[in-house]
């Protein structure tokens, strides 16, 4: 197999991977889609199901305004098309978890079409386009630990909001496909319309996979159900291709069928399939009249949406000049692009800034599990530092041991900008990290190494560089470190060529 | 003075603000003619035989389903209070009877069917919350056709429900207990549902007034549903009058709870009853009187017509060409809706489980085919097939276009008339077991009462005369949109120059 | 049109209805007269014209009324549980559901 990271198309034994993604996302309202019951996560069972939501004999559903909202929300998010009239439709199946014995569902008209997510597999660019999104509810859960022979049904999640959220069969590697997922959940946690807490369920994703000779049609698809973790759902995609491969390559077909991934085995198997579990006579349901969403309603979500990632790094790269893969990174969430956009308000190089931010920070926030919003340096402090660099008083490598002597200092939380540049600048002095700019001083250290290194002399006037980054060397570290070295390599060459 | 049951609603309810009467008067007098007559006055056993032979042998009629004497006079205790002090509602102390379609806090609701006996709602139906809330005494549960499918009272798990004028013959259906109770005189008036014609069909046969109002006027939280789109909740009492006072408790927005409800404020009905109706165009459909109809029907409808144009009416000649399509349109739409609708009927949350079983599957499949009768399954195997796919298209889809434009004829005839009036039936009540092996002739005789269902039209039938056997034939009043006021005056004005509605069945006088 | 048994038995499945052979025949029977009745709608002609959900769009838009997200539904489970079956540690148990 080859290392997917490099080439994010590689053929498979020949075999091009194609996958699909569906991913529920669990709504942030309060109430539920239909009922007027608790969504809050954990309660005791059955305490937030009520009439309604346990399909008590004469109960109706009424739609909650803000989970229609929340769709609205994603549309504009991933540029689709917010449709103003859709259709609520039954999804018809028997399943204990199931209390109507059919799902409230949306079918041939979604609340949401088309769309795209953008995100960046190693440096290259993907874009996964949507199909859809729709607005659903979501069924209750089985237990099966306590009982002999028996499941215990808990209703407290039936009628919990679902966004489902459909891609094209866009991904062609394991690798791409959890970029995806990971650049979704980025999405929805980042306009709050899920908390994207995988380990409560709140962003579940089902793997579409099938393989194919390329410039064949579509193969026959498996369906990987409920990945709630990124780790996993990589491993179970890189196991089904296996799987489907080797049996293609054993002369077998292979059957559509919904599969789970055992995480103790690293194994795919496919679920007990009902023939007929694809036949759920969808039909709009009587008791929902059309869903209108009026243009109105859309621009004043807009309106009140802040801006979107997607524009954010746009904007990034338009009006800043940054690379589009740093842009990328910078917005993916909130903490990191408002850290960002604070440091770069105070004056510091947005470049610079994303550098550090991308480089230094980040391995030292992940190391202790901290975002932007809690960095032991605050924002101020980056850009005081940044702009010494700037202004030439801090080399590169002077810098890096300021902001390791910093990173642990109290004061370096600070916000205020004028206190921030007084902490770094009386720093630079107690540690003399002052770049030399002096001149008159550096000549003289440069006609000492000169003096100091004959045979040195005679290899660059030959024209070996490396004879010359050697002086470079000998420079710097006569200095401590402290001189430019740009001034370095100017005087240095200056003062060769008159010898 | 008349006797308790004898006495008019409006007239019951008025002796009992001016206390003339107390509610607990009222109440015992309605039990103890209950008890007389009813089949039974325990709490169901949880395991009755399903829908039986006509007994003759029993004048009981098999109205009720469940009664509760405490808790009835409880209720009735606590209107004197409030009549004693001042307190009082509009219908303070008036006494009625839900159709066990209704869930009820107080009551079990089996909705007819073996499924849930023994059911307890944790909340009441929306009319029935509002008929409390006007003060009314419940005196119980009626029977009905299992999860209201059928039009005789032939489909009920707990027994046939006797026609009162003769015991040999059916009800009608799906309201046949409430029908038959009001007829019987054990409750001035009931509750009923119609989705096919469900309350028009049994008031007819019955000789009792029933309405159903425009679709989406009255709450259907609380409705076991049977078809979404057609379910309507309304009155069954012995008069115009009386139903438009009950009429005007019942409907209203429920926006609460019912994504159907008609946002659209409260009207009280009984405003315009005695409007004149000098000049009121009504549109004769020539397909309701066409070679189907019986001669005895034909001649009561005509001769009510006649007198209501003795009163300055005038007759036009209106086409509603697809009537006999809704019988098809009607069968494929409702069962679909229902087989979805009954699907929460599985053995897992409340109801019926199956006692053995071997694993899930056989769980559901045992539960289900053991509590719902033949004629219930008959229409889930229906909706379920014309939902298939392959099949949705053709049936249901085509179905819901001529829906459309089954309405649409509607309409285009309120352009030429005001009220729509014909029979409510083909014939009058026909003999207990006589069409009940063959479900196809029960559909045909809907051919009435289908085309306003599916319009979601206002519907009335009213008292009108005797036809074969000595029974009662109604008159079908049908409105356009939001006009039961409108009905209604029609139907009191005949109701004034008539007295077919006084009428009662000989046993029960 | 006609049906078959081995329609009767999927729609059966479908539907969570067990019958024997002979209750399969007989619906059977039932279910294709009922077919022949129905068959006349096929031969309509509904172009253009769009399906009637909800009757009373035949005159008026129906719309989806919006709730506000406010939670009001309390904890009731003894109630809404006092008709189930089977019931456990608050749980509604049923026949193990196998999922592999």
């Amino acid at each position: 197999m080859s290392s997917a990271n490099t080439n994010t198309s590689a053929l498979i034994e020949g075999f091009e991977v194609v996958i699909g993604f569906e991913t529920h996302t669990q709504l942030t309202t309060q109430s539920k889609i239909f009922s007027r019951a608790s969504t809050a996560f954990g309660a005791e069972a059955n305490t937030q199901a009520c009439a309604v939501d346990l399909a008590l004999p004469g109960t109706l559903p009424v739609m909650n305004k803000a989970a229609v909202e929340r769709a609205i929300e994603f549309g504009l998010a991933v540029g689709g098309e917010i449709s103003e009239r859709s259709i609520f439709a039954r999804k018809n199946y028997f399943y204990p978890d199931l209390p109507k014995g059919y799902q409230i569902s949306q079918f041939e008209i979604p609340v949401v079409v088309g769309g795209e997510v953008s995100f960046f597999l190693g440096d290259t660019k993907k874009t996964v386009r949507l199909v859809r999104a729709h607005l659903e509810e979501d069924a209750g859960k089985s237990l099966h630990e306590d009982f002999v022979n028996q499941s215990g049904i808990d209703l407290n999640r039936a009628g919990t909001p679902l966004l489902e959220i459909v891609t094209e069969p866009d991904m062609r590697s394991s690798a791409e496909a959890v970029a995806y997922a990971k650049e979704l959940h980025k999405i929805v946690t980042w306009i709050g319309i899920c908390d994207g807490n995988m380990q409560e369920g709140s962003f579940r994703c089902d793997a579409n996979v099938s393989v194919r000779r390329p410039g064949e049609p579509l193969g026959t698809r498996r369906e990987i159900k409920n990945l709630n973790s990124f780790k996993f759902m990589q491993q179970a995609i890189d196991f089904e291709v296996r799987w489907q491969i080797e049996q293609l390559l054993d002369g077998h077909k292979i059957i559509q069928a919904t599969v789970l991934f055992n995480p103790d085995t690293g194994e795919t198997k496919s679920m007990r399939t009902k023939e007929d579990a694809a036949e759920y006579r969808y039909f709009p349901d009587p008791d929902l009249p059309p869903l209108e969403v009026s243009r109105t309603w859309v621009e004043e979500v807009k309106s009140r949406m802040g801006e979107l990632p997607r524009d954010k790094a746009a904007r990034f790269v338009s009006a800043l000049g940054l690379p589009e893969y740093d842009a990328s990174t910078l917005t993916q969430n909130q903490a990191m692009a408002n850290y960002f956009e604070q440091t770069v308000a105070l004056g510091a190089q947005a470049k610079l800034v994303s550098n550090w931010m991308m480089g230094e920070l980040s391995r030292r926030l992940n190391a202790a599990h901290l975002d932007f919003d809690a960095s032991p340096m605050s924002a101020p402090t980056l850009a005081a530092l940044i702009l010494r660099i700037m202004d030439a008083t801090l080399s590169n490598h002077s810098a890096k041991t300021l902001l390791e002597a910093l990173w642990e200092d109290e004061g370096s939380r600070g916000r205020e900008p004028t206190a921030a540049q007084a902490l770094v600048d009386v720093a630079i002095e107690r540690l003399g990290l002052k770049q030399m700019n002096d001149t008159s001083a550096l000549e003289g250290i440069i006609e000492q190494v000169i003096a100091a290194n004959p045979d040195n002399i005679a290899q660059i006037k030959a024209g070996k560089d490396k004879a010359f980054n050697a002086l470079v060397g000998q420079v710097m570290k006569a200095s401590k470190g402290k001189a430019n070295p740009k001034d370095v390599n100017d005087l240095l060459q200056a003062k060769l060529a008159a010898l | 003075m008349n006797a308790i049951h004898e006495l008019s609603l409006t007239a019951l309810a008025h002796a009992l603000q001016t206390q003339q009467l107390s509610a607990r008067q009222v109440a015992e007098h309605f039990l103890a003619r209950a008890r007389q007559h009813a089949a039974s006055d325990a709490p169901l056993a949880s395991d009755m035989a399903p829908a039986g032979v006509a007994d003759p042998a029993h004048p009981s009629c098999g109205a009720f389903l469940s009664m509760d004497e405490a808790h009835t006079l409880a209720q009735a205790n606590a209107s004197d209070q409030r009549l004693q002090s001042g307190q009082a509602r509009p219908l303070e102390g008036v006494p009625i009877a839900h159709k066990d379609i209704f869930v009820t806090q107080h009551f079990p609701t089996t909705a007819g069917s073996k499924i849930l006996a023994g059911y307890r709602s944790p909340f009441d139906a929306t009319v029935v919350a509002r008929l409390n809330e006007v003060g009314m005494v419940s005196l119980g549960k009626l029977n009905c056709d299992e999860f209201a499918m059928g039009s005789a009272n032939e489909n009920s798990a707990f027994g046939v429900v006797h026609n009162p004028w003769d015991h040999t013959r059916i009800a009608g259906g799906s309201s046949g207990g409430s029908a038959a109770a009001v007829a019987m005189g054990l409750t001035p008036a009931a509750t009923g549902t119609d989705t096919g014609g469900s309350i028009r069909q049994p008031a007819a046969f019955c000789g009792i007034t029933g309405i159903k109002p425009t679709y989406g006027r009255a709450s259907r939280y609380g409705m076991i549903a049977y078809a979404s789109s057609l379910d309507q909740a309304g009155p069954m009492a012995r008069s115009a009058e009386d139903c438009a006072t009950l009429l005007t408790a019942m409907c209203g927005p429920d926006v609460e709870r019912d994504s159907t409800s008609l946002d659209l404020p409260q009207e009280d009905y009984s405003t315009h009853l005695n409007r004149d109706i000098q000049g009121l165009r009504i549109g004769v459909p020539k397909e309701f009187f066409a070679k189907g109809l019986a001669d005895d029907v034909r001649d009561a409808v005509q001769a009510a017509l006649a007198s209501l144009v003795q009163m300055g009416a005038r007759l036009v000649e209106i086409e509603l060409p697809k009537t006999e399509l809704s019988i098809p349109v009607y069968y494929i739409l409702a069962p679909a809706e229902a087989s979805s609708n009954l699907s929460r009927f599985d053995g897992v949350k409340f109801g019926y489980r199956t006692k053995a079983y071997n694993d899930l599957d056989e769980m559901y499949q045992k539960t289900r085919s053991e509590g719902f009768g033949p004629e219930v399954q008959r229409r889930i195997m229906v909706g379920a097939y014309v939902l298939s796919h392959g099949y949705y298209d053709a049936y249901y889809v085509q179905a819901q276009k001529i829906r459309r434009m089954i309405s649409e004829d509607f309409q285009r005839a309120f352009s030429q008339c005001d009220v729509i009036a014909g029979p409510v039936a083909p014939t009058v009540a026909w003999k207990l077991g006589e069409k009940s092996s063959d479900p196809l002739s029960n559909y045909l005789a809907d051919i009435f009462t289908l085309p306003a269902s599916l319009a979601g039209l206002p519907g009335m039938s009213v008292p009108c005369g005797f036809g074969e056997g000595h029974m009662p034939v109604g008159l079908q009043l049908i409105g356009n949109y939001l006009k039961e006021s409108q009905l209604l005056n029609v139907a009191h004005r005949f109701q004034g120059v008539s007295d077919w509605h006084t009428q009662r069945p000989g046993s029960f006088a | 049109m006609s049906l078959t048994l081995q329609e009767i038995s999927r729609i059966g499945e479908l539907a969570k209805l067990q019958m024997t052979a002979p209750e399969q025949q007989s619906m059977l029977t039932q279910l294709n007269s009922f077919f022949d009745l129905v068959e006349q709608i096929k031969s309509v002609d509904t172009h253009g014209v769009t399906p009637l959900s909800h009757p009373y769009a035949t005159v008026a838009e129906v719309a989806l009324r919006l709730r506000p997200d406010v939670v009001s539904e309390r904890n009731e489970r003894e109630a809404n549980q006092q008709s189930a079956p089977e019931v456990q540690k608050g749980l509604f148990l049923v026949p193990k559901v196998i999922e592999s």
